[in-house]
């Protein structure tokens, strides 16, 4: 299962890397440096994603007390910490030929690295517990006030900016996709997420058998 | 008993605790003092610097005397065994947490109202057109950061590394909040009306409303242990 899982999450990024570098066109004002936007769009589309199921995973832990959906949302958590981090790198390494800087205080960007520290906070909490039923309930809590949190974050963020200064030159992209461009895009996504299904039934296996051995 | 009735049981129950020990709130305003002379150092002399950043200093105080304040909020319960006391209490247990809440509410407003007073005498601010504005400005503030405060000191009492893990995870969490409680402060303080700042307080408003909703919800897992 995992297995065949992790060769369509190849074959996926396979084809999103073909339609990346060879099928999409140069970006007209860009040029290649553009192309990073399908690893940049993908990632933070599936952090978000990830950071959605910790939050149904902590509610189903809290609710049912089952100690499936707490690897879940520890997979998920971890898994979205990752993609959350390769968002901001990818971001940065865009930003610095696009806008002249590597970082930042943009209302988007804010809100990823403020998503980024608060569930890596959250993998600070799991790794602090040793008692495995203690950490599976603090850190549905954390999953649940965090998630709850990223809709504050998103409008305080973003009227804190552009109070200051108008967003029209920070956004990235195109500001029409090509059928190309998009098409690249829907199947990066589409290899993005299966990368990331197969990463957390990978890493909920292992937390599993690590359950299984006796302490 | 009633819900609101055991809620003030535990409010009270510290109230009494704070007044026979003094344990936390002499400390605290004596640390928040000290915070500011160290903003009088380390900002040096200029009057017009300090008072262009005092939104922003005031909050930095509030929330540095509210994470000493508030990681202390369950640590009481662990002498006597008074965790299992709450834990065999009968009903819903989240009338715990709003006592707790309430009590950290009253804390925290404590200092900061004391605190405000020193920033005008230290500072020499005219804070006092702003008052009305600041009556509501920091109750929002406070609720929420009280709300979340609440919950997570009670998560992080059993944990190591307490003193480090609280502040780690409050603080991203109440950046929402803190953003908010600035704007407002320095439209209040400015006397620009709030008008110009209602969507700051209806944010305020609603994170207060989402974080006393959630720890109400959720404190009953953390009071297991």
């Amino acid at each position: 299962m995992n297995r065949a899982l992790g060769w369509l999450a190849v074959i996926g990024l396979a084809g999103g890397l073909i339609m990346a570098f060879g099928v999409a066109p140069r970006e007209v004002t860009q040029g290649n440096v553009q192309r990073i936007m399908y690893l940049h769009v993908p990632t933070v589309l599936v952090a978000y994603l990830a950071f959605a199921v910790v939050l149904v995973a902590s509610i189903a832990y809290l609710w049912r007390r089952d100690p499936a959906a707490d690897r879940l949302a520890h997979a998920s958590a971890e898994v979205g910490v990752l993609f959350t981090g390769l968002t901001i790198v990818a971001g940065a390494i865009w930003g610095k030929p696009t806008w002249g800087t590597w970082w930042t205080w943009d209302a988007r960007l804010t809100s990823v690295a403020i998503l980024f520290v608060m569930y890596l906070g959250y993998l600070l909490l799991r790794g602090m517990i040793e008692d495995r039923e203690r950490a599976a309930r603090y850190s549905a809590v954390l999953g649940i006030v965090a998630a709850l949190d990223i809709p504050l974050v998103h409008f305080s963020v973003y009227w804190w900016r552009t109070l200051h200064q108008p967003p029209s030159l920070l956004k990235p992209g195109p500001a029409t996709m090509s059928q190309g461009i998009l098409a690249a895009l829907l199947v990066n996504i589409v290899a993005f997420a299966l990368l990331y299904v197969y990463f957390v039934a990978k890493r909920a296996t292992v937390l599993r058998r690590e359950e299984e051995v006796p302490a | 008993m009633t819900y609101a009735r055991r809620a003030w049981i535990v409010l009270w129950k510290d109230a009494l605790t704070e007044r026979r020990a003094k344990a936390t709130l002499n400390a605290l305003l004596f640390f928040s003092l000290l915070l500011l002379f160290i903003f009088q150092f380390t900002l040096g002399g200029d009057r017009e610097r300090l008072v262009a950043a005092l939104p922003g200093l005031l909050w930095l105080s509030f929330v540095l005397t509210g994470l000493v304040g508030l990681g202390r909020a369950f640590l009481v319960e662990r002498e006597n065994d008074c965790w299992d006391g709450l834990l065999m209490t009968a009903g819903d247990k989240s009338a715990i947490y709003l006592g707790k809440v309430a009590g950290n509410m009253v804390l925290m407003l404590l200092v900061e109202v004391i605190l405000l007073a020193l920033f005008a005498l230290f500072f020499n601010v005219d804070i006092g057109r702003a008052l009305p504005a600041l009556a509501l400005v920091l109750p929002l503030g406070t609720v929420g950061f009280a709300a979340v405060g609440t919950l997570f000191a009670a998560m992080t009492a059993h944990v190591r590394a307490r003193e480090v893990l609280f502040p780690v995870l409050l603080l991203p969490v109440q950046i929402p909040v803190l953003l908010g409680a600035v704007k407002a402060t320095d439209a209040a303080l400015a006397g620009e009306g709030l008008g110009a700042v209602a969507h700051w307080l209806q944010l305020l408003g609603a994170a207060d409303v989402v974080y006393l909703v959630a720890g109400l919800l959720t404190f009953d897992a953390l009071l297991e242990g």
